[in-house]
This record gives C-alpha cells, structure tokens and sequence, in this order.
C-alpha cells in the first residue's frame, strides 16, 4: 500500500504551509485548513510529502508509511 | 451452545421488567422475569452473540461480536465501560434501561466482562441522569460479583458521549474526543483493552446469553434480527421509548406513539446525526436497515421524531444545526468554523435573507467538511444538514418570499426532553 498523509485535525492550526509545499494533493478550506482530496501519495510526490511533514510547525500532518 | 432457560415469545423482551410504578427494579424482581445470570465461556458467548447478529445500539451500528473478539484477543487484561451518556438530546432510551432495569445492562456488562477478560466494570453516565446513577448504585449494592462495577458521573455534551471522549474522561482528562488511533480495544481505561458498549448493546446480549441466537432470532429481520428500543417524539400522541421488532412497519413504529398528533410533513430518523425523510416516503417503510438505507437514513441511537405540517422544517433544522455548532468540543478548525459557517448559513435560508446561492454554498461546506475532525461530530452535523436541504428544498423560495406561517416544533435541544420515557 502506497504511504498516506492523515492530518491531526486536533493539532493543525491552519498555518497552511503544508499546501504551499504540497499543492498537489492539499488544498485549503475557506477557513485555512488542509484539505485532503487524495490522502494515497504517490511515488514520485514522496519527496515533497516528506518535506510538508517536516515543515508543519504543529506536526499536524502525518505521512503513514506501512500500516 | 444448549440453553437451560426458555424465553418467552414475542415483546416485551428489554422492557419486560419494567415496574409499573415506575421504580428500580430489584434484583428479586429480575431474576423472576429473566431468570438468573447464566455460565457461559468466553468464546461460547462471543460465537452465540455472532450467531445472534446484535450490532451495537449506541449509534454505529458496528457487529458485537466482532468488538467483542477484538478486545478479547489482546493480551493485556481488559476493561470494560457501559457508555450511558446518551448526550443525544432526544434520546431516552439508555436512562429508561438505566434507571429502571439496571441489572439487566449490569448482566450484560458481567457477562461482556468475562468474554473479554476484564475484572473491571465501568458504567458512565451523565450527572444529570439522577434516576440512573441512583439505580445502577443500588443496583451495584445488591450484586455480588467477582468484577468490580464503578459509577462514574460526567457532566456530558453532546460529543462527551463519543467513545475517545469516554476513555479519555475516565483517564482522567478532558470530555472531549481525541485523535485516533490507538481505539479503545487497542488501548483505552487506563492503557487497557477496553470494551465500550451501549447500554442497550449490553441488555441484548444479557437476553441472548440465556435464551440463546436462534430465541434472539425469532423477532427481526435476517438482516436485522431482534427487537429494539426506539424514542419516539415530536407530532405524536404518546412520545416516549417503543421496544419494537426489526422490521416492524414505520406506519406502525408512530402508531406505537399513539399516532401522529397531526397530520406529519416529515420524519427525522436517527436523532441529531441523523436524516430527514418526507413523511410520504416513510409509509413504504419497515424499521430495518437495508430499508433505511435506501431513503439515505440509519437508525442511529434509535431516535424517531415526527414533524407535523403545521411546523416548518427549515426553522427546525436551522435551530439544530446552531445547536450541534455550539456543541462542538472546539477542538478541530474544520468542525469550530465549518459549523458555525454552515449553521449561520442555514439560519439566513430560514429567515428569508440569503442569497439564492447561499444554498450550493453550504453544500459545498458540508462536503467539505466531513470527515475532517477527529470525532464524528461534524460527519454526523453535516449530514442532517443536507437532509434538511434535500427534504425542505421547496421552503427555502417559499421563505425568500415571507410566506412560512408555520409554529416552532421545539424539538428537543437539551437533554431530559422527552419526560422520563413515557411508556404503554
């Protein structure tokens, strides 16, 4: 099975950089809040997945590798 | 599995215990009426509760049996907690079972406790439920049991009655739901496996340990075997808390209420979390889930109103929606400000004084937003939302231009609405 991102909704604070760096398979809410369309992340976009996980600055978004 | 006891045939099954004067019923009283508690072993209770087909009656309708064998196949040593919040404002089934035939969940909870291996018992009410916690505390008195039984009191709110929320309450944090996983089984009381289970849940499979799968089957559909135990208020003669078999007719579910009080526009199936369905619809329906499905409805915690014609159904839905926002633990921004968006929103539809558009608008909301907390809080909100729309489509021109005459319902927002479960 291919990685997953999964946001903690309890953590996310809306700071919104995820989607700036992963607007592949981020978008925002009308209130600033990611929004997943594809949660699956494909092999080529593993790198930048990465990257959005590293900069959320609350750790809100997870990326489950093998579950 | 052979069963030493009998079962009497028909309704009442739950509810056959209830005193007439409306007190606790003693534990005397109950072993008359449903003989004493059965010994079973674990997995003989686990494979007799599968054959039974129970789901679980606090709203998600997950298969008993299978939470059961999960807890049950962890190594630790379990626990388990009978979750009587019941924060649905409508519902009052679990303080009826609660306050008035609290050994019958008890057993159920015994029993679950051995199939699961737990030598602990929590029961979690609202500290509101006066009637229950002073029943389940003499009921706890006058049992003699190798587990241990706690009652344990929270002051509640609609999401306190989410499981993460029960767990992390009794770990002695906040009532408020949290990120999952781990669940519960995984690791919940105080790190252990936990079982949680509804009241009702637990009463059924009090009956189906003594009197066995195929008893339990005699009522209900295939799909949807037994009986079970449904609020029924709004527009009807006698709102209170019906046990009714599975597959029972919706025509004959609200005649069980005494009959609509007036002629009804629409049924709201499932309570807060639930849809909306046009009363023309419900007539071809039975009280089964595949039934319920096909109009997009669940039973959820087994909660049926009645909206008469007289009432207008977008002022209702606008009020509870405002209702469920304000409910919101507070804790996730799509829930926090999706809600409040979608309630503001719905209010302005109601009043006449949204733009045509506004409508497509929320729709995209309530997309938007399901799924995106970490409880089922906002799923649950958004989907009456869009019931409500679908169902009161027409209303929403008609209030643009002034025309809805129609009387507040008042349903039910707070808990304790329907008085004491008013009975036959």
């Amino acid at each position: 099975m291919s990685p997953r991102l999964r946001v903690n909704p309890i953590t996310c604070e809306a700071h919104g950089l995820c989607a700036e760096l992963l607007p592949e398979l981020i978008r925002l809410d009308d209130w600033g809040y990611p929004i997943l369309d594809e949660s699956e992340v494909p092999p080529d976009l593993l790198g930048l997945a990465r990257r959005a996980v590293d900069a959320c600055p609350t750790l809100a978004l997870l990326l489950e590798e093998d579950r | 599995m052979s069963f030493s006891a009998e079962g009497h045939h028909g309704l009442p099954r739950l509810l056959a215990g209830l005193e007439p004067d409306g007190s606790a019923i003693s534990l005397a009283a109950h072993t008359r009426v449903h003989g004493p508690l059965p010994q079973v072993a674990s997995h003989q209770l686990i494979e007799e509760v599968e054959r039974s087909g129970l789901r679980g009656r606090g709203g998600a309708d997950f298969p008993t049996a299978r939470k059961l064998r999960a807890v049950a196949g962890r190594r630790r040593v379990a626990a388990v907690i009978v979750n009587g919040s019941e924060t649905e404002p409508a519902s009052a089934k679990d303080r009826l079972l609660l306050s008035r035939l609290p050994h019958l969940v008890l057993d159920g909870a015994v029993l679950a406790a051995g199939a699961v291996g737990a030598r602990q018992v929590i029961v979690k009410v609202g500290e509101d439920a006066v009637g229950a916690i002073t029943a389940l505390q003499g009921a706890v008195s006058a049992r003699d049991e190798a587990v241990s039984i706690d009652v344990v009191t929270a002051p509640g709110g609609y999401v306190a009655g989410e499981e993460s929320a029960v767990v992390h309450y009794l770990n002695g944090g906040p009532e408020l739901p949290t990120f999952v996983p781990p669940r519960p089984f995984e690791r919940g009381y105080r790190g252990r496996p936990t079982l949680i289970q509804n009241p009702e849940t637990l009463a059924q499979l009090a009956l189906v340990a003594r009197f066995g799968s195929r008893w339990y089957r005699e009522l209900g559909t295939v799909a949807d075997p037994g009986s079970a135990l449904v609020t029924i208020t709004g527009a009807v003669m006698a709102p209170g808390v019906y046990e009714l078999a599975f597959g029972t007719a919706m025509s004959d579910l609200l005649a069980a209420a005494g009959g609509p009080s007036e002629p009804l526009q629409a049924l709201l199936v499932g309570g807060y979390f639930g849809t909306w369905m046009e009363a023309s619809r419900a007539t071809s329906l039975r009280l089964a889930r595949e039934d319920l499905r096909s109009v997009g409805c669940t039973l959820g915690s087994g909660v049926l109103i009645a909206l008469g014609e007289s009432s207008c159904g977008l002022h209702e839905s606008a009020r509870v929606i405002a209702y469920l926002a304000a409910q919101s633990a507070g804790q996730c921004g799509p829930c926090v400000y999706g809600l409040r968006a979608i309630a503001d929103a719905v209010g302005a539809l109601a009043d006449g004084v949204a733009h045509p558009r506004e409508r497509d608008r929320v729709l995209r909301w309530t997309s938007e937003v399901r799924g995106r907390g970490a409880c089922h809080h906002p799923d649950g909100a958004v989907r009456f939302v869009e019931s409500a729309l679908e169902v009161f489509e027409d209303d929403i021109d008609a209030h643009r231009h002034g025309r809805c005459q129609a009387m507040p319902a008042g349903l039910p927002l707070a808990g304790a609405a329907v008085a004491g479960g008013r009975l036959r």
